[in-house]
């Protein structure tokens, strides 16, 4: 049982993420609809920022010598050492958390997860505005934004 | 130490997650949907990620809000020319029995659940998605995008640059669209609209 337990963000994303997906199947109500695909979006959000997480690690914002305040010639420095430090992050994210790890290089979460997900939160607040512009559309034509009611006159007509 | 602030917030995220489906008045859902992601944007600042967690608080918890309770102010139930709207105008109908849903979405979430048996576990060094794109490139980012340290904004705008650029057209198609959607051949009523307008265009 205990080697499940470390899959319990997976199952708290999975129940959020149900609980939109029953919004948008069990729910008539247009706008209703849209609230439960925008809880389905967030937690597609947690599933992917949840697998990027490094236990011990921190926001990949690179700290140590050749950091904010010493630019310069110091940034020339860090050019010839990247590939070395690039090892030492290896090192660092295969475990051997104490061997060959200096200042400089600490455990960073993955940014990978991070930057795609900036990405879908902008689309997705498009595609959430356009949505809310065709329902106000349809309220305007059908008087109503409840979904049986618009295809009934729909039927009808 | 972590787990007494982490256990609160999954156990309010889920409640509100729920409180959201069962809500009949769309006033309170969408509010609730607010603190939802704001909720979510605290869990992501725990899991590492400020700058997806800032987004999500600004957008998510804002941007959304905002549309939404400007789209609920113009499509409320009743059509009436004069006399205020009740809170009744913006509750939902009762809807059908939940049982059928409740059935499907039940078996989707055992699938999922059952597909993650085979998934690494939380925070795992070890797992692909830390180790195939060789790590290195966190500390190239530096010298590549003149000392900036913060990583997501060196792969944002300057390895994934076009990809933003493509979002940023996104966002623009999406604007001219509701600007076409809402746009009417007569101009009655244009104090309501541009309100809704003003709101996409943030």
């Amino acid at each position: 049982m205990t080697e499940f337990l470390g899959l319990y963000n997976y199952w708290i994303v999975i129940f959020l993420m149900m609980t939109g997906f029953y919004i948008v199947i069990a729910r008539e109500n247009l706008i209703k609809t849209i609230i439960g695909l925008n809880i389905f979006q967030t937690s597609v959000f947690l599933l992917y920022i949840t697998m990027g997480k490094v236990t011990g690690g921190t926001a990949p914002i690179l700290k140590g010598s050749h950091g904010g305040e010493s630019h310069g010639g110091e940034t020339h420095g860090a050019e010839n050492h990247g590939a070395e430090h690039g090892q030492e992050l290896i090192a660092a994210a295969e475990g051997h958390l104490d061997s060959g790890v200096d200042a400089v290089v600490g455990v960073y979460s993955n940014p990978i997860p991070s930057v795609l997900m900036l990405t879908a939160i902008v689309v997705g607040i498009a595609t959430t505005a356009l949505a809310l512009a065709l329902v106000v559309r349809i309220r305007e034509e059908y008087g109503t934004i409840e979904e049986d009611e618009i295809l009934e006159m729909d039927r009808n007509s | 130490m972590m787990d007494f602030i982490v256990i609160p917030i999954l156990a309010l995220l889920a409640a509100t997650a729920v409180t959201v489906a069962r809500i009949r008045n769309l006033w309170a859902a969408v509010m609730f949907t607010g603190i939802y992601s704001f909720l979510s944007a605290s869990w992501m600042l725990i899991l590492d990620a400020p700058d997806v967690a800032f987004t999500e608080a600004a957008v998510g918890a804002g941007i959304t809000t905002i549309l939404m309770l400007a789209t609920l102010s113009l499509t409320p139930r009743r059509h009436r020319k004069s006399g205020r709207l009740s809170s009744e105008d913006f509750e939902e109908r009762p809807s059908k029995s939940p049982l059928f849903p409740l059935l499907i979405v039940t078996i989707t979430g055992c699938a999922l659940v059952y597909g993650t048996f085979d998934m690494p576990h939380f925070g795992d060094p070890n797992a692909p998605i830390q180790v195939y794109p060789e790590p290195s490139f966190v500390e190239k980012s530096q010298p590549d995008m003149h000392g900036l340290p913060n990583v997501v904004t060196a792969v944002l705008a300057s390895y994934r640059g076009y990809d933003t650029l493509g979002e940023t057209a996104v966002i623009f198609t999406a604007g001219i669209a509701v600007l076409l959607i809402l746009r009417k051949n007569t101009d009655d009523k244009d104090g309501s609209e541009s309100q809704a307008v003003t709101g996409e265009n943030v």
